[in-house]
């Protein structure tokens, strides 16, 4: 008699062991990416972060290659990214936000006429199209027509790209909500108009809420299209129609500048903590929406 | 009237999303066809020499869509092994429980993080370890750029599929656990093939994800204009050309590189509907 037959129970149960551990393992490893990135990240970055990093602009490769002569930490912030990122985050989603909640309204109401299934589609098509393509597009149809790169043809960028995460997740929502709702509003005699404003839209706030939050926190870390866009500026502008620094491009210009890399650290570590924040704001309301 | 305008207003935002997709379309068509036009649309594809000097202009998009599939097939490769388990963790093992949505949440904060910084993180320590094991003299290059774009699709392929893994049904696998079944057979024999065209279908949106990542690839592939030939070669993929040359691009550069953008989002949308087709059928 064998040991080891490949039938005998005690192997069998060896081999589910075997399994099960190998699966934790496996799993507990893929944690480790997260930390290893967010900790390198707050080692490196953390000694450049005081006051002046979100109220000077970006310093000069002069500046800091003199501060580095002295051995100082490299002077100036990230102000000009803060500030370009707010707006053009802002706008877009000003952009995004009623036409995509108004999109998912009307698929949500009419989810089963041929224009709807083509709209679904084509919003699937839309967030799995690269970002880089969003800029290529942002690039012939907004910077080449005005002729100079700005804050709102990024803008425009950001937006195309919330828009589909907007639109679906309003529609999940909505679809989930019960159809007695909707007739209790129009039984009582309220405007179609009513119903969706006062009625569907409120009780799905969270669900909304947690979709705009996810769209925002995607595309906060958007680079590709704003260097194709927004180009970047060295100074805060708050004018639409002209160039426009934001964190991410900051990031990109620090890492290709020798002088200022220890400033990619402090700058990560901000976008970091902004989208983790707006991630788990989102998680907690799905939580508590669901309890 | 009032509900007259607001019906109408909720079509016209719909319409907005056909609008955006014709409008991308065109753009893509119109800015590539002086590239296509000088080219010639197989040869632009099948030719491999991208020569921007202005007295023998050539560009062919070849070397970057072979640089493309051979980082996002590799970066799959690597996925799987990583994705299944924490998909198994999540949607089987751990169903429900605590520990999964910890699990869940961890994994979908990795996917939160902006390409631009999982490009910092190859850059500074995964590029010196790539170094030190001698895989390759300045650690840029295929390898690099598919390891950290796998760490960059797990999250989604892993979440997918956990999703269909949690569907399979309870009264099939308890009919096997009832016939004196292991968990691991259950595994095996029910749940693997009950969600398995499910799986399938997450791993290739997740290579469609792949296909399109730039900032990351970009800051780690070396960006040389040559076919990639083994792992510790440098490359491009078509995003990354893009992003490296878009800005100094003019005339017919510029409009090649529209062209193999263009070429870029009819591949992506191929993948993403063939995913999506099957998760369709599935349910």
């Amino acid at each position: 008699m064998r040991v080891f037959n490949s039938s005998s129970i005690s192997w069998r149960q060896f081999k589910d062991r075997a399994f099960f551990i190998g699966v934790c393992a496996l799993s507990l490893i893929m944690v480790a990416p997260l930390f290893a990135i967010i900790g390198e990240v707050i080692q490196k970055g953390y000694k450049q972060i005081n006051l002046y990093f979100f109220t000077e602009i970006a310093p000069s490769t002069l500046d800091a290659m003199l501060a580095k002569g002295t051995g100082d930490i490299i002077p100036g912030g990230i102000a000009n990214g803060i500030v370009g990122t707010l707006i053009m985050v802002g706008v877009a989603a000003i952009i995004a936000i009623p036409v995509g909640i108004m999109g998912g309204v009307y698929l949500a109401e009419k989810p089963k006429s041929l224009f709807s299934i083509i709209v679904k589609f084509l919003t699937d098509l839309i967030q799995g199209t690269p970002s880089i393509i969003v800029g290529i597009i942002a690039y012939s149809v907004i910077v080449v027509p005005l002729g100079s790169y700005s804050a709102i043809a990024g803008s425009i960028a950001l937006s195309v790209m919330m828009l589909p995460l907007i639109v679906r997740s309003t529609e999940e929502t909505l679809k989930m909500l019960p159809t007695s709702l909707k007739e209790a509003g129009l039984a009582l005699g309220s405007s179609y108009t009513n119903v969706v404003l006062q009625i569907l839209l409120p009780s799905a706030f969270s669900g909304l809420f947690t979709g705009i939050l996810l769209a925002i926190s995607r595309v906060l870390g958007e680079t590709a299209p704003l260097m194709m866009t927004a180009l970047g500026s060295s100074t805060i502008n708050w004018n639409l129609e002209n160039p426009t620094s934001a964190v991410p491009l900051l990031i990109w210009e620090f890492y290709n500048d020798p002088n200022l890399i220890e400033l990619i650290w402090s700058s990560s570590l901000f976008l970091l903590i902004l989208i983790l924040i707006l991630n788990l704001i989102a998680k907690y309301i799905v939580d508590k929406s669901v309890k | 009237m009032r509900d007259k305008i607001f019906k109408i207003l909720l079509l016209l935002s719909a319409f907005i999303i056909i609008i955006i997709c014709g409008g991308m379309f065109y753009f893509l068509v119109m800015g590539s066809t002086e590239a296509f036009g000088h080219f010639g649309v197989l040869d632009f594809i099948s030719s491999s020499e991208w020569d921007p000097n202005p007295d023998r202009e050539q560009y062919g998009a070849l070397s970057f869509i072979l640089g493309t599939i051979m980082t996002s097939f590799l970066a799959l490769l690597f996925c799987i092994p990583f994705s299944l388990p924490v998909a198994l963790f999540n949607g089987e093992y751990f169903k429900g429980k605590k520990i999964a949505t910890l699990m869940s949440t961890i994994v979908n904060l990795l996917a939160g993080i902006p390409s631009v910084i999982y490009g910092l993180w190859g850059f500074y320590t995964l590029r010196p370890i790539i170094m030190s094991l001698g895989l390759s003299e300045q650690g840029f290059g295929i390898l690099t750029a598919s390891l950290v774009l796998a760490i960059m699709i797990i999250p989604y392929a892993a979440s997918l599929s956990a999703e269909f893994i949690s569907m399979v049904s309870t009264d099939l696998k308890e009919a096997a656990y009832s016939l004196g079944a292991t968990r691991f057979e259950v595994i095996k024999s029910v749940v693997f093939s009950s969600s398995a065209s499910g799986i399938f279908a997450s791993y290739i949106l997740a290579l469609g994800r792949a296909l399109g990542e730039t900032m990351a690839v970009t800051m780690l592939i070396g960006n040389t204009n040559n076919i990639p030939t083994a792992l510790s070669d440098t490359g491009n993929t078509m995003a990354s050309v893009i992003a490296n040359q878009f800005g100094e691009a003019s005339d017919l550069r510029l409009s090649s590189l529209i062209a193999i953008g263009l070429i870029l989002f009819l591949i992506t949308a191929v993948i993403n509907f063939t995913g999506k087709m099957i998760i369709k059928r599935f349910n």
